[in-house]
């Protein structure tokens, strides 16, 4: 039995309760309204040995921010505590964090003996005055200490809330710079968190829509590197890349993997006209799916692989559709004022993500499969683009600002419509595409 | 609509200071060599003079045509430019054409990319009607990545929705 929990409501649109009980189980719904953010206590972790100190304090702080930026959790400053931890192996003194209103507590240790990292932490309840499931060490490279810290936080994360975590994961994106009229892309790799940017493309070409592999292994976009577009599968450990072969046409565009990680669908524009069609990347095996003279774009499968939503402007504007993965009939979806487009199915399959223009603005969005229960997330002149993290959380997307000196960046939100926030990168950035929670 | 008729203003005061000015070369794109410094030097001859060359395409006959909110259907303003296109193109057989489509920002990528195309292709297509051999042109859809006018209102939104047909010596190679 879990004592300390946060639950994340899928009823979303309830109104907010919070309910708290000394003596029983504390629960918190998280929901559209106000939401009451779990407290943590996080000491400096301890350093075994003098080489560590500095990692000690970077992991600690990491693992703390990773928590406080879901916006379920609130860290609380070090410059209250009111008891200093003696070691890592010391009992906890429960009455010492209860005065200061800690909910929750996590303790590590770092050493770096051996030239190995080595990190031990353990969660505990402080309230009901036990350790939230076991300690656990992990052990890698000191180069790696970041995703090590988002281990711990994934662990904090999925014990407290119960669902599954999303912090060690990377996030691919289309680095920007130079004016706008002549903007230099690269597709980019960076964490989660926007650390650790790594190039993968340089700028001599345009670049568009990278979309991860299910294991992220792999990224298919599209290239202007011959002068026109085309899609490119590029491997991540080697960075070498390959066109594929998608039919005769002016321009393939818009890819994605299936989730079976050996299929993709795109659209191929041919003769002014989009539609949709599907590789085999192993044997290059083509498939067309749609037959129609409006626009067929902006593919994804559903988890299980066996439907695949899209856009179209068969109705005169742009809407969603959801179609066998095979082709065949389309049953339009979005029914709401305005125009949906780049429709994102959600990992756990429930939702559908997308963007919608009305009135001259942009949201980013999410639906329920059959099209009901419609909840916006964002809104601005120009939102675009939503990808799903690994749990089906969060949604990243681009926001660009308008006008001469306009550029885009990477922002993150809540499925609640909570915790709106910017993703702090060296360059702008767009068309964020999130991969897997890593193992 | 205004702005379309403000652009093709601006394109026949290009193509009075033209017609003012006849000769290929004259006082201002001749420079005398005894008056150089370094002794000799080349006087630039604007390339726009020459109808036979692509800068004459560009500035005198008009490189391109612009489109309305999430349309690909050419306007009669558009086809007259179109006309002089065609006429160019045929006369100049010499010439390969690549036919750059765009939207303007107010869209998503992958739709932009769609609609680009559509333009790209609804002035190939009508520069064949008109005897431009099909083999010579090539489309490039752009979507909204490479806008001529950076602002953010609907003057500028116009002259960013367009179809730019770049005239090309060579080959067009994939």
């Amino acid at each position: 039995m879990r004592a300390l929990a946060i639950l994340l409501s899928a009823v979303l649109w309830l109104p907010a309760t919070v309910a708290m009980a000394q003596n029983g189980p504390l629960r918190i719904e998280i929901t559209e309204g106000v939401v009451e953010p779990l407290t943590f206590a996080i000491p400096t972790f301890e350093a075994e040995d003098q080489g560590a100190a500095q990692l000690a304090g970077q992991l600690s702080r990491v693992v703390a921010e990773d928590l406080s930026g879901t916006g379920l959790f609130r860290e609380i400053p070090a410059t209250s505590f009111i008891a200093q931890r003696a070691s890592f192996a010391a009992p906890v003194r429960f009455p010492d964090w209860r005065a200061i209103n800690a909910q929750a507590m996590i303790t590590g240790a770092v050493s770096t003996a051996g030239g190995r990292l080595t990190v031990k932490f353990r969660i505990y309840d402080i309230f009901s005055g036990a350790e939230l499931g076991q300690g656990q060490q992990l052990v890698g490279t000191q180069a790696g200490w970041r995703r090590m810290a988002h281990k711990i936080a994934d662990q904090v994360y999925s014990r407290i809330t119960g669902e599954a975590p999303y912090f060690d994961s990377r996030v691919v994106y289309v680095s920007e710079t130079g004016p706008k009229g002549d903007r230099k892309r690269r597709i980019a790799i960076m964490d989660y968190d926007g650390a650790n940017t790594q190039f993968l493309t340089d700028s001599n070409a345009i670049v568009l829509a990278p979309r991860f592999s299910p294991t992220g292994d792999r990224i298919l976009y599209t290239s202007y590197e011959t002068g026109f577009p085309q899609i490119y599968v590029l491997d991540v450990a080697s960075v070498r890349r390959r066109s594929l072969e998608t039919g005769d046409g002016s321009m393939s565009f818009a890819p994605r993997f299936a989730p079976d990680g050996q299929t993709a669908v795109y659209s191929l524009e041919r003769g002014g006209n989009s539609d949709l069609y599907t590789v085999n990347l192993n044997t290059g095996a083509r498939q067309r799916l749609t037959n129609a003279p409006s626009i067929e774009t902006a593919p994804s499968y559903s988890p299980d692989g066996r439907q695949i939503v899209f856009e179209s402007d068969r109705s005169g504007t742009q809407q969603l559709y959801i179609m066998p993965a095979s082709g065949g009939e389309a049953r339009r979806i979005s029914f709401g004022d305005g125009r949906y487009s780049t429709p994102v199915w959600s990992p756990r399959g429930d939702l559908i993500a997308f963007t919608k223009q009305t009135k001259g603005r942009f949201a980013i969005g999410v639906m329920r499969v059959d099209g009901t229960e419609e909840r916006l997330l964002s809104a601005s002149p120009l939102d675009e683009g939503p990808t799903w993290s690994p749990n089906g959380r969060v949604i990243m997307f681009t926001r660009e600002t308008l006008g001469e000196n306009g550029a885009p960046s990477i922002y993150s939100v809540d499925i609640t419509g909570r915790n709106l926030k910017r993703v702090d990168l060296p360059t702008a950035a767009s068309d964020p595409a999130w991969g897997p929670l890593q193992p | 609509m205004s702005k379309l008729y403000r652009f093709a203003a601006i394109g026949a005061v290009l193509l009075a200071a033209a017609c003012s000015n006849p000769s290929r070369f004259d006082d201002t794109n001749t420079v005398d060599l005894n008056n150089q410094p370094g002794g000799l030097d080349a006087a630039p001859i604007d390339p726009a003079s020459d109808p036979a060359s692509p800068a004459y395409f560009q500035q005198q006959v008009g490189d391109r045509v612009l489109f309305l909110v999430d349309q690909f259907t050419l306007s009669p303003e558009a086809k007259a430019v179109l006309d002089g296109q065609a006429e160019w193109l045929v006369l100049n057989s010499d010439f390969q054409a690549l036919i750059e489509g765009h939207a303007d920002e107010q869209g998503t990528t992958e739709y932009n990319l769609a609609l680009s195309a559509r333009r790209a292709n609804a002035v190939k297509e009508y520069l064949v009607s008109k005897g431009v051999a099909d083999s010579r042109m090539r489309t490039v859809p752009y979507g909204k990545e490479r806008p001529a006018e950076l602002c953010a209102n609907e003057s500028c939104y116009a002259l960013n929705r367009r179809a730019v047909t770049v005239i090309a010596a060579g080959a067009l190679s994939s």
